[in-house]
């Protein structure tokens, strides 16, 4: 049950971009063709989940356990930087077709605060390790509903006339209001 | 370019979250009170100008291939200086911005600043660009903030300007956060066009 709760807030009620304002920035950026949300989206979710794991491990094993919780921000971004890297050395040996759909999404992603604001949030929120990977993992996916939804609409946007000030992201940014608005009608279930 | 266009160009021209579009999520999150856009802005700009004027000193004695993991060790560093300081004197703002003080570690202005003025430039206009760039940044903030606080709640600043009850709560809440950015950067475009 704990962990259905957590699944259905962190998708709809609390979702990531529309709530949090967390991702804003791959969000406005990536989100002009259905095709590259979703691929930007599967790599959003293989780094948020793979890094929640490893910093928690560190946050529980190493800055806790030594007494050096206020190095948390700086552990964290190193970690997150590194583990990208890593990934995209690994895919690009192990699995070029994926490499080839996630690659240039990959070094984005360092920047993107979405990983790291998950990673700092499980530790706020004081979740165990299986906890903290249905947070992530379901973070991820609420991120991915947003985009795909934002870019969908976006496509159709560049057909209608506007007025010159409006065009691009003012548009784009009045757009995700409406769907911010949509999304806070879940904010009753849980 | 002299030093006051140096310091003025991150207000107007090269505005970073109306004109060049970076740091839009603690611009969309923080912004829900005219004081919270003011405190996360004065945040960025002490971390701006630290940083900006460490990496102008050391950038020639990093290496290039490690030059964006130096970087951000040492934006990082001066976010932790900004979260403990936030924490122990300002408590309740610090509570109010919550994960979004950590995250100016992945602001996209303060590693864009470091990466294109401040490695390349002496140490005196690097602070200058960095107090131009942060102010202008705590500036759109504040503005945003106000707006939102306005219509949201007739306040500005906690000064009641009209009864709370015409108020359209929409604005304080999240949607209204995209919504008045937007219809911000419409206005903006359309004054730089005239």
């Amino acid at each position: 049950m704990e962990y259905i709760l957590i699944i259905i807030s962190a998708i709809f009620v609390n979702n990531v971009v529309l709530a949090q304002f967390l991702g804003i920035c791959p969000f406005l950026g990536v989100s002009k063709k259905i095709s590259t949300a979703v691929g930007m989206t599967g790599a959003v979710t293989f780094v948020m989940i793979l890094a929640t794991i490893v910093t928690y491990l560190i946050q529980k094993y190493v800055l806790d356990a030594f007494g050096i919780g206020f190095m948390q921000t700086i552990t964290f971004i190193l970690i997150i930087a590194a583990l990208v890297q890593l990934v995209e050395i690994i895919l690009k040996k192990v699995s070029p077709p994926l490499y080839q759909a996630l690659g240039v999404f990959l070094p984005l992603i360092t920047t993107n605060c979405a990983i790291l604001g998950v990673a700092i949030m499980t530790i706020q929120k004081d979740y165990d390790l299986l906890e903290a990977v249905v947070f992530s993992g379901s973070t991820a996916i609420g991120f991915g509903l947003a985009l795909v939804l934002f870019a969908g609409i976006r496509e159709h946007l560049d057909l209608i006339d506007l007025p010159k000030g409006m065009k691009g992201t003012p548009a784009a940014l009045v757009v995700a209001g409406l769907l911010a608005m949509a999304f806070m009608g879940f904010s009753g279930i849980v | 370019m002299t030093n006051l266009q140096n310091f003025s160009k991150g207000f107007f021209k090269e505005n970073a979250v109306f004109v060049l579009l970076l740091g839009m999520c603690p611009t969309l999150g923080v912004t829900s009170s005219a004081i919270n856009g003011l405190g996360m802005g004065l945040a960025t700009t002490f971390v701006l100008i630290m940083s900006n004027m460490v990496i102008s000193l050391v950038s020639n004695q990093i290496p290039d291939k490690v030059k964006i993991p130096s970087f951000i060790v040492i934006i990082a560093s001066f976010v932790t200086i900004v979260d403990l300081v936030m924490a122990g004197y300002v408590p309740a703002l610090h509570a109010q911005l919550g994960v979004f003080i950590p995250l100016i570690v992945v602001n996209c202005i303060v590693l864009g600043r470091a990466e294109a003025f401040a490695s390349k430039n002496k140490i005196l206009p690097s602070i200058i660009d960095g107090a131009g760039m942060g102010l202008g940044f705590a500036m759109a903030l504040t503005l945003l903030g106000s707006v939102r606080e306005l219509l949201g709640s007739g306040k500005v600043f906690g000064i009641t300007l009209f009864n709370e009850t015409y108020g359209m709560l929409i604005f304080v809440l999240a949607p209204g956060a995209f919504l008045a950015l937007g219809y911000l950067i419409a206005i903006i475009n359309r004054l730089r066009k005239a």
